[in-house]
């Protein structure tokens, strides 16, 4: 028969003071974990989320980012227009954006430094590909203006990217004009410009990227296709989403100092959680020769005390998730390699975070606690009873 | 048998809860041990002196931009400089796009180059060998034991950012002060490759004359080419590394609170455990007062236990942190930041005193409880 849960609810409460302090020592190390796994979450969404599967992206033979030095000729535009597949829009015009990144360095509004923010230079037609793309304030540029439209979170998180601001970009300064919702998309981590109005300025022969979209999934991995395997426009082709998905990496930094805290810290943990049951066991010493002597079997004594461990863990857990809790939502930038500046993500505590977090602190108790329950149920019952 | 006998005999009385709370204690310590040495050599080392005494000129807007080689003669002219040589990242792939198989690769001078990283060390034949060979390059000690690399072998370069590829012949290999993991070729085979980028290169390496002319060396060159299409940002090599850092995001703020949640979770450790062993001996302080210890005495002796447990936590801890530090400096990708850091005595000094103190801090309470409770009560306590 086990032994009712209410004896090791009971304990719990009995010695507040030890119950408390490592409930706590396990709630820091939850806390730390949620915070770690938020990040990457946060990152994974921010990418995985990113570009549309009818979008295809189109970079220099060999590139593997569109910042990448030389591009697509612009010859090759009017080319990829008449490709079979392209969706048109009302108007009968070719889904085609040819565009063009440039790199400004800008001040974070928190204090920590300057970093490198991607201004993006596109068509009319290339925001219309993007219909996750919302207006949120003000307008979109007027093509063949120096204006810019900034990203909500590029806006909240760094100086001179309010409406009516104007940044110093190439040669000259550009007009903020508005600000754009992304929907929590990689596009939150850009500026928008004119892309013809960079051409005048820059005299550049070629687009750093195209995008062109299809009219569905078989067209775009056909165009996709078509694209790597022309001679003539030697030419790297793929869905615009597997380009974002590989930008996670930019999360590795993270991931692999944060594990390795987070390891640590539950180390650490464990021990202690070690030492409360061991005390525990210590101190009910004639408790547990009772309850044999009753008559409860030693695998039931030994499950008990795994438990009261287990709970004195989910217990720390819930402690931890709350002390995150206010963290949730909270949005930060870190660099991405690939583009080379700033990507920009928030945290986020999805349920699979949550119930990581709680699978971890049971971990956490159920390592801590086997020891010490063990040895409560080898004891010899009259040892124990003279104690 | 003396106090601090008596102090280390009850320390360890009973042995697993006193090995659990220096593993837990040790543990977390490593941890700020960790983290202090991280802080350490990021924002508190100045760097080799010769590191002090070199600057980075690069594009002001964005290191993805070029600069004119033009500008190397004009920088050299400059009051204070000695040496300047062009530098072009290329980020290339060897091998494959796996971490870690990724290293920097950088096309520059090779008649300037060691004359501006005077902390490199390379033997002269090689310095020449490489100068006489277009297509040659030099690389870093450990990264030719990495890859089992020799003089005369053949190492392929696939572009990423430019459109080539660079088939290279090693030349030399070169040791410097800090594992740099760097591979560097003549910036002509770039020139020569891809018309475009002739003319072009990413960044200058400036030999200032003495560390004291960096910062208006700086102020000099930033203020020549203002005005011009292509300005630029000159800073010390230092401030140029932190930038790369505060870009990963607020890393300060990152260490800064693990340290603290690290600390907090000792404390709690370290007084349940005092809370425990001093719930235990009641009794035993009542008899050590009727022999005529002193409720001080009784205080100190036990804030001399939670001290010695948490200080050789603190030490242990710190030891370890050597291991892990290794570990982290040798990862891939992250590894480039931390190169050559090591915990020195000082921070495991600290992380030691922080374990004391965290101790005494720890016990104060339970022990200052039991000093003061009345004789008799104590006696009669049932454990």
């Amino acid at each position: 028969m086990a032994v009712p849960i209410q004896y090791n609810i009971r304990n719990l409460t009995l010695r507040k003071s030890a119950t408390a302090m490592t409930a706590l020592g396990i709630a820091l190390t939850v806390a730390t974990a949620i915070f770690i796994m938020a990040l990457l979450a946060g990152l994974n969404a921010a990418f995985k989320g990113s570009g549309d599967p009818l979008n295809v992206l189109v970079l220099r033979k060999g590139a593997t980012a569109e910042l990448s030095a030389g591009g697509v000729d612009r010859d090759a535009v009017p080319v990829m227009k008449e490709l079979p597949g392209v969706a048109r829009d009302a108007q009968g015009q070719a889904l085609v954006s040819g565009e063009d990144l440039l790199v400004v360095v800008l001040p974070r509004n928190d204090g920590t430094g300057e970093t490198n923010v991607t201004v993006r230079f596109l068509t009319p037609t290339g925001i219309a590909m993007r219909p996750e793309v919302k207006l949120s304030a003000g307008r979109w540029f007027t093509p063949g203006q120096h204006e810019i439209a900034v990203s909500k979170s590029i806006h909240s998180r760094f100086a001179q990217a309010n409406i009516g601001d104007s940044m110093w970009i190439g040669k000259g300064p550009w007009n903020v004009v508005g600000i754009f919702d992304t929907g929590g998309s990689a596009h939150d981590s850009e500026i928008w410009g004119d892309v013809n109005q960079l051409s005048s300025d820059f005299d550049r022969p070629t687009f750093n990227s195209v995008l062109i979209r299809a009219t569905d999934p078989v067209s775009a991995d056909a165009l996709k296709n078509r694209v790597n395997d022309d001679q003539r426009l030697k030419l790297n082709g793929m869905l615009e989403t597997d380009y974002w998905a590989k930008q996670t990496s930019s999360g590795s930094p993270i991931k692999f100092v944060g594990t390795l805290v987070a390891v640590i810290m539950a180390i650490g943990s464990c021990f202690a959680a070690m030492n409360t049951m061991y005390a525990a066991v210590a101190y009910r010493s004639r408790e547990i020769a009772t309850l044999r002597v009753i008559g409860f079997s030693r695998p039931s004594i030994l499950t008990s005390f795994v438990f009261e461990s287990v709970l004195l863990s989910i217990l720390g857990a819930a402690v931890g998730i709350l002390l995150m809790l206010p963290f949730n939502g909270m949005t930060t930038g870190t660099n991405n390699p690939v583009t080379f500046s700033e990507a920009v993500f928030s945290l986020r505590m999805t349920p699979i975070v949550v119930i990581s977090a709680v699978v971890f602190a049971i971990l956490m108790g159920l390592v801590g606690g086997i020891a010490p329950a063990w040895h409560a149920a080898r004891r010899e019952i009259l040892v124990s009873l003279r104690d | 048998m003396t106090l601090m006998s008596f102090v280390r005999k009850n320390a360890f009385r009973n042995k697993r809860r006193s090995l659990l709370t220096l593993l837990s204690v040790s543990f977390s310590l490593l941890l700020l041990t960790v983290m202090m040495t991280i802080w350490r050599a990021f924002y508190l080392s100045d760097g080799s002196a010769e590191s002090a005494q070199r600057l980075i000129v690069r594009h002001k807007v964005s290191l993805g931009q070029f600069l004119p080689i033009a500008y190397r003669e004009r920088i050299r002219s400059m009051p204070g400089v000695k040496q300047v040589v062009n530098e072009s990242w290329f980020g290339g792939q060897y091998k494959d796009d796996k971490p870690e198989n990724f290293f920097a690769q950088f096309g520059t001078d090779p008649k300037e180059l060691f004359q501006v990283y005077t902390d490199f060390q390379i033997p002269p034949d090689q310095l020449e060998a490489w100068q006489k060979d277009r297509a040659g390059c030099v690389v870093d000690a450990e990264l030719a034991k990495k890859y089992g690399w020799k003089i005369g072998d053949r190492i392929f370069i696939k572009g990423t950012i430019f459109p080539l590829d660079l088939d290279l012949t090693l030349r030399g290999i070169y040791t410097a002060p800090l594992n740099t993991q760097t591979l560097y070729f003549n910036n002509t085979y770039l020139d020569e490759g891809w018309s475009r980028i002739k003319g072009l290169v990413g960044f200058f390496g400036v030999l200032a004359d003495s560390p004291g002319a960096v910062p208006q060396i700086a102020k000099d060159i930033d203020a020549t080419f203002r005005n011009t299409d292509r300005p630029t940002k000159s800073e010390s090599e230092k401030a140029f590394n932190l930038d790369f850092i505060a870009m990963m995001g607020n890393v300060k703020a990152f260490i800064l609170s693990i340290c603290l949640a690290v600390v907090f979770a000792t404390l709690l450790v370290s007084a349940n455990t005092m809370a425990m062993s001093i719930r235990e001996r009641t009794r035993e302080v009542a008899l050590l007062k009727t022999l005529g210890f002193t409720r001080g005495t009784v205080l100190g002796l036990f804030m001399s236990e939670a001290v010695t447990l948490a200080a050789v936590g603190g030490l242990l801890g710190a030891v370890g942190a050597v291991g892990i530090i290794f570990m982290v400096a040798h990862a891939p990708g992250i590894g480039l930041m931390l190169a050559g850091v090591k915990p020195n005595v000082g921070t495991i000094v600290v992380a030691v005193v922080v374990g004391a103190a965290v101790g005494a801090l720890s016990s104060f309470v339970p022990a200052y409880n039991a000093s003061r409770r009345n004789i008799v009560d104590g006696l009669r306590h049932i454990g």
